[in-house]
């Protein structure tokens, strides 16, 4: 909402408040600030003067030579505007004098001819193009009365005032007008309200004669005001209002329309003026449409209405779409002679709704939609009728026609003095509380207890609690205390957060950074990564309105987003990353979805660099598991996922369940990426680590005893795996094998094709005497013998 | 005999001085001192001495003995440490050099932010509530006093899955379910992600973070949020950092305020990062709406609380002084490294 300061002192005597705090003030009491400006702002010596004599150019035929009087001297000007005649007042750029854009007037020639300066139009004042009225748009701003010649031009037109931006939220609608932000300074400065003056009926009503009003659906109109002008003179408005309607950030357009919207912005209340010999009989029929009935509106475009769309009728067209746009059947030309003014009350969800369906917002359809009051329809007519009179543009024709005249019932609101203390924290008095109200035009009625009669144009109070707020924002949110709250209850984190803290405490000191990536993705990232056609994953929440395919579908699965991001990562040549994310994933209860699906958390880690390997991607995932105290988990190798390495690739297995698979990435899916490495993936069912998870630890003694160590070197073939190989091992070694190791693996050179020669480190101890070699020697044998029978092992 | 001990006394420390190592100190020893070492010999060769010769001559036999161990030692001593001297020079490093450490890993810089948020809280005794990202459209909006007309419940404002179930646009709805699950007491922080129907630019992300706040039971106050908030202002920026609590308007408080902070770059008097003002906004605060109380089972005539939400990530672009929000979300390891 613009706020000229200038404008506002027509309502509030503002005294010695400056703006810096007008707008400290008004932040504090609830109308934050989104910034101020001067339209005029840095522009110097731009002066009236006074055409003398315009004379042809000899040199140039699109000049003229102007004798512009500016008081203490006459200067020549060069110009080549058309707009001007003799005896013209215009604002004068003299020589030295800064224009819009930082830009200097220096004396020149022009084409041969001296030129002093410059003649302005509003644009080269600073005015933005959009709101200059036709009549300046390319030409000098005319200036409508003989001001002192030489005076400086902002002074004089009273541009010298800032224009301050206020952020209205919804519930105020009030406020977007120039009236409602003057209450907001009266409340917070204590002030009083000057209301503008407004037409006074003196004379027996003549208005039936011209028109009449009839409507059918009040529940969408609970109020219609019309006022009827005759002999109107269709001119331009005077320079005053022109100049708050350009600074207001609207352009004005004739003195009808200027003097609507004006009062619209004084009041907030919209307002619209229909030909009234272009209304059929002069008749007003509100009614809700037809079906495909069909309308011009004044910006020339055919809309077709429907039957939940109000409109105004002359009984046989429609004229207007009621509280959203005008028809150009009966729009206000030059040669209109007599006007209908309509201020009326609309229904805001079904202007809201209309202006979607029609896709046409409007200043009026903005309005009404925030709400508007049924109290405001006869003092904005008198307003504007007043205004109308004053202006000479035209006789307002007695009487008025009123669909509704007691208006609605005002507001009762009983409250009480300590539940709104106890609910700011403070100790208002009765008497001081009733003082705060009243500053907001709030009287309180005291009889057993007190009873705020709310004004008609605060339509967001309703209840006890809405007066909190303004009582505390009037008392000053600055003034409330700071105190702790004082509850028994105290703060810790669950035990799925602190087991989230220990996963990301090993992740990290494996080097590991997280990221964090979006929850939609597209529904190609699952053909990305090779997922079966008849993959559960496959089952998918899409989104109604995605920004895009690319986010069209809830991710069930976070390896894509893990090699998207190492793909990114490679790209930008960044070496050896490492990632993870923990976050959730959706499954559909059912397809088409109906319910909430099952979010749940997946872990999934991703790794390139030449560094990187199936193990050091398995150490982290080991770091991971003991972590959390979970022991006893084997890997299991997997051929058969279509996203891995079939050679490598493996599922986590603990106690027949399946924690999660981890492997090198199939080279076709890391091509899909654009990533020209290889990636190694770890995907984990983060909510079961969780639910296995150990919180408690157990000492185990420090061994007292020294250890026997064995190392052993066997010729396997091939398809023997190590964790075959160490099984052996610990079943036929017994309880003094503490570890067993592997240490190498060879293949090549001096060893047969299909083997592999692998060593083990064993370590022997026993808890209670130290071993000795014979004790050793003997479970060695027992063991290599073991490793020969049961896999065909040789010894090296 | 013991011009014969003195001689080899002098030969030995002759001897001994000359020694250039370790080994043939060693050797000397053996040589004088060994079993069939000279001091030795002539010792074993007592017996062939007179009564009276014997005690005199065992005795400097014995100090002659005593002093070459003496020397022996001391000498053996320098140059233990002169040879451990000779080493250490000659394993001189460039300590300039490269260092070879270990490289950890980095949170992402909105959970960096998260932590410290979630210790503040902590200590001032809140939990930490969570919920699902897929929501009710009761949830999200009815609950929450959202009027049925408002543009944000919008399809160009939210992200629909059906005509009942969206993408939250707050963390809100963690409040709702919160208050229904629990009876009061409550103290609760929030966090978790956010999605609304935006294009993605610098200052928009149709993904974003919030973090909130909400504490009901009885007799809790206006003061109370402001106090609560003040604290958390002053703990996230700094024990200089002013606030201000200006009213606002949230359709699930009443009433509502917006707090902003003293710009930490500037102190508050003015500068590009706060445009001017010397403050910047952070969060929205209110007590919570007697509607939405009701609406969740608490009796508003008995309780009352306050709630409070702050976008996290705008919180890490202000900490961080990151500006451009798609940053957070390209996950750059160069970036998130800084955390």
């Amino acid at each position: 909402m613009r706020v000229p300061i200038e404008w506002i002192k027509d309502y509030v005597d503002l005294g010695s408040i400056d703006e810096r705090k007008l707008i400290d003030k008004l932040v504090l009491t609830g109308s934050n600030n989104e910034g101020s400006f001067q339209t005029c702002e840095g522009i110097e010596k731009i002066v009236v003067g006074k055409i003398l004599k315009i004379s042809s150019h000899p040199n140039a035929e699109k000049l003229c030579i102007c004798q512009i009087d500016v008081g203490t001297e006459v200067l020549q000007i060069v110009t080549g505007a058309t707009n001007i005649s003799e005896g013209d007042y215009i604002p004068v750029a003299i020589h030295g004098a800064i224009i819009a854009n930082d830009i200097k007037i220096k004396r020149g020639k022009l084409r041969g001819e001296e030129s002093n300066g410059m003649l302005c139009s509003l644009e080269e004042m600073g005015f933005e193009k959009s709101n200059i009225p036709k009549a300046f748009e390319d030409g000098i701003l005319i200036l409508d009365e003989a001001y002192p010649l030489g005076m400086d031009v902002i002074e004089c037109l009273k541009l010298n005032e800032s224009v301050i931006e206020f952020e209205i939220t919804p519930n105020r609608p009030d406020c977007l007008s120039m009236i409602g932000m003057a209450r907001e300074i009266v409340a917070s400065f204590d002030l009083n309200l000057k209301k503008p003056a407004t037409y006074e009926e003196n004379a027996p009503s003549e208005i039936e004669a011209y028109a009449s009003i009839d409507i059918q659906d009040s529940d969408l109109c609970p109020r219609y005001v019309a006022k009827v002008i005759k002999d109107i003179q269709i001119g331009p408005s005077p320079l005053w209002m022109q100049l708050r309607l350009m600074q207001a950030g609207m352009r004005p357009i004739n003195n009808i329309v200027d003097i609507t919207n004006y009062v619209m912005l004084e009041f907030g209340q919209p307002i619209h003026a229909f030909d009234l010999n272009a209304l059929s009989d002069g008749k007003i029929v509100v009614r809700r449409a037809h079906d495909e009935e069909v309308i011009q509106t004044l910006d020339d475009k055919s809309r077709e209405l429907d039957s939940e769309m109000l409109v105004i009728t002359d009984g046989a067209h429609a004229v207007a779409i009621a509280g959203v746009m005008g028809g150009a059947n009966t729009e206000i030309s030059q040669s209109t002679k007599n006007v209908l003014i309509e201020v009326a009350s609309f229904d805001k969800a079904n202007i809201r709704k209309t202006s979607k369906t029609l896709g046409l917002r409007t200043e009026a359809s903005s309005r009404f939609e925030k709400g508007v009051s049924v109290a405001l329809p006869m003092e904005v007519a008198d307003r504007v009728c007043y205004l109308i009179e004053s202006l000479n543009a035209g006789t307002v024709v007695p009487g008025v026609l009123d669909s509704n005249p007691t208006g609605p019932k005002p507001v009762e609101i009983p409250f009480d003095v300590n539940a709104i203390n106890r609910v700011i924290g403070s100790k208002i008095s009765k008497d001081e509380m009733i003082g705060l109200l009243a500053k907001l035009e709030i009287e309180t009625l005291e009889n057993q207890g007190c009873v705020a009669l709310i004004p008609h144009f605060r339509l967001d109070l309703q209840k006890q609690i809405d007066l909190v707020e303004e009582v505390a924002r009037i008392y000053g949110y600055e003034k409330i205390g700071m105190t702790l709250p004082k509850l028994d209850v105290w703060g810790a984190k669950t035990n799925a957060q602190l087991i989230k803290d220990r996963v990301k405490f090993e992740l990290l000191t494996n080097g590991v950074d997280e990221i964090l990536s979006y929850s939609f993705v597209s529904k190609k990232d699952l053909d990305r990564i090779h997922l079966a056609e008849s993959s559960l994953l496959r089952n998918q929440v899409a989104l109604i309105n995605p920004l895009g395919e690319e986010f069209s579908v809830m991710r069930t699965t976070l390896v894509p987003n893990i090699l998207e991001v190492l793909a990114r990562n490679s790209n930008r040549k960044n070496k050896a990353v490492r990632i993870f994310e923990i976050g959730s994933v959706f499954i559909p209860k059912e397809v088409p979805v109906t319910q909430l699906p099952i979010e749940k958390e997946n872990l999934t880690i991703g790794l390139i660099g030449e560094h990187e390997d199936f193990f050091t991607l398995k150490g982290i995932v080991e770091n991971v598991l003991t972590g959390l105290g979970i022991e006893d988990f084997t890997f299991e190798k997997e051929l058969n996922h279509p996203t891995y390495h079939k050679g490598r690739c493996a599922n986590i297995i603990w106690k027949g369940h399946v924690l999660g698979i981890l492997g090198e990435v199939h080279p076709l899916v890391t091509e899909n990426f654009d990533l020209s490495e290889r990636a190694y993936l770890a995907d984990l069912d983060y909510n079961i680590l969780i639910q296995l998870a150990k919180e408690d630890k157990k000492y185990v003694a420090v061994p007292k005893y020294p250890a026997i160590e064995r190392d052993i070197a066997v010729l396997v073939k091939d398809e023997i795996s190590s964790y075959q190989i160490e099984s052996v091992v610990k079943e036929t070694a017994g309880s003094l094998l503490e570890s067993v190791k592997m240490f190498d693996i060879y293949k090549g050179k001096q060893i047969e094709e299909g083997y592999k020669s692998v060593a083990y480190e064993l370590v022997f101890r026993a808890e209670e005497r130290t071993l000795v070699d014979e004790e050793v020697n003997k479970i060695f044998n027992k063991v290599l013998k073991a490793l020969e029978i049961d896999l065909g092992a040789q010894l090296r | 005999m013991k011009e014969k001990l003195q001689a080899l006394l002098s030969l030995a420390t002759e001897e001994i001085n000359a020694s250039s190592n370790l080994k043939d100190l060693e050797d000397l020893r053996v040589k004088y001192l060994g079993k069939k070492g000279e001091v030795t010999t002539v010792l074993k060769n007592m017996k062939d001495l007179s009564q009276e010769e014997r005690p005199l001559i065992g005795k400097i036999a014995n100090e002659v003995r005593e002093a070459i161990e003496v020397l022996l030692e001391n000498i053996k001593e320098e140059k233990k440490a002169s040879e451990i001297e000779s080493q250490l020079e000659k394993e001189s490093i460039d300590v300039t050099m490269p260092s070879k450490r270990l490289i950890r890993g980095h949170k992402h810089p909105i959970n960096v932010a998260l932590d410290e948020i979630f210790e503040i809280f902590l200590g001032m005794g809140f939990k930490i509530a969570e919920g699902p990202e897929i929501e009710t459209v009761y949830h999200n909006f009815d609950a929450l006093n959202a009027p049925v007309d408002h543009p944000s419940r919008g399809l160009s404002d939210t992200f629909y899955i059906t005509e009942d179930l969206l993408l939250r646009t707050q963390t809100s709805p963690i409040q709702v379910r919160t208050m229904k699950n629990q009876k009061p007491p409550i103290k609760i922080i929030a966090p978790g992600r956010c999605f609304r129907n935006d294009e993605i630019d610098a200052t928009h992300s149709p993904m974003f973070h919030q973090i909130e706040g909400l504490v009901i039971d009885k007799d809790i106050t206006m003061a109370d949020l402001k106090g609560t908030l003040d604290m958390f202002a002053k703990r996230l920026f700094g024990n200089q950092t002013k606030t201000k609590f200006r009213p606002h308007y949230f359709p699930f408080t009443e009433p509502s305020g917006e707090v902003d902070v003293s710009c930490f770059k500037c102190g508050g008097e003015g500068c590009r990062f706060c445009k001017g003002s010397g403050w910047i906004e952070i969060l929205g605060c209110g007590m919570v709406h007697p509607n939405v109380l009701e609406e969740c089972g608490i009796d508003s005539t008995i309780y009352n609380g306050f709630a409070f939400g702050m976008g996290l990530d705008r919180i890490t672009m202000l900490k961080y002084e990151i500006d451009d929000i798609r940053v957070l979300f390209e996950n750059d390891i160069r970036f998130i490294k800084q955390f």
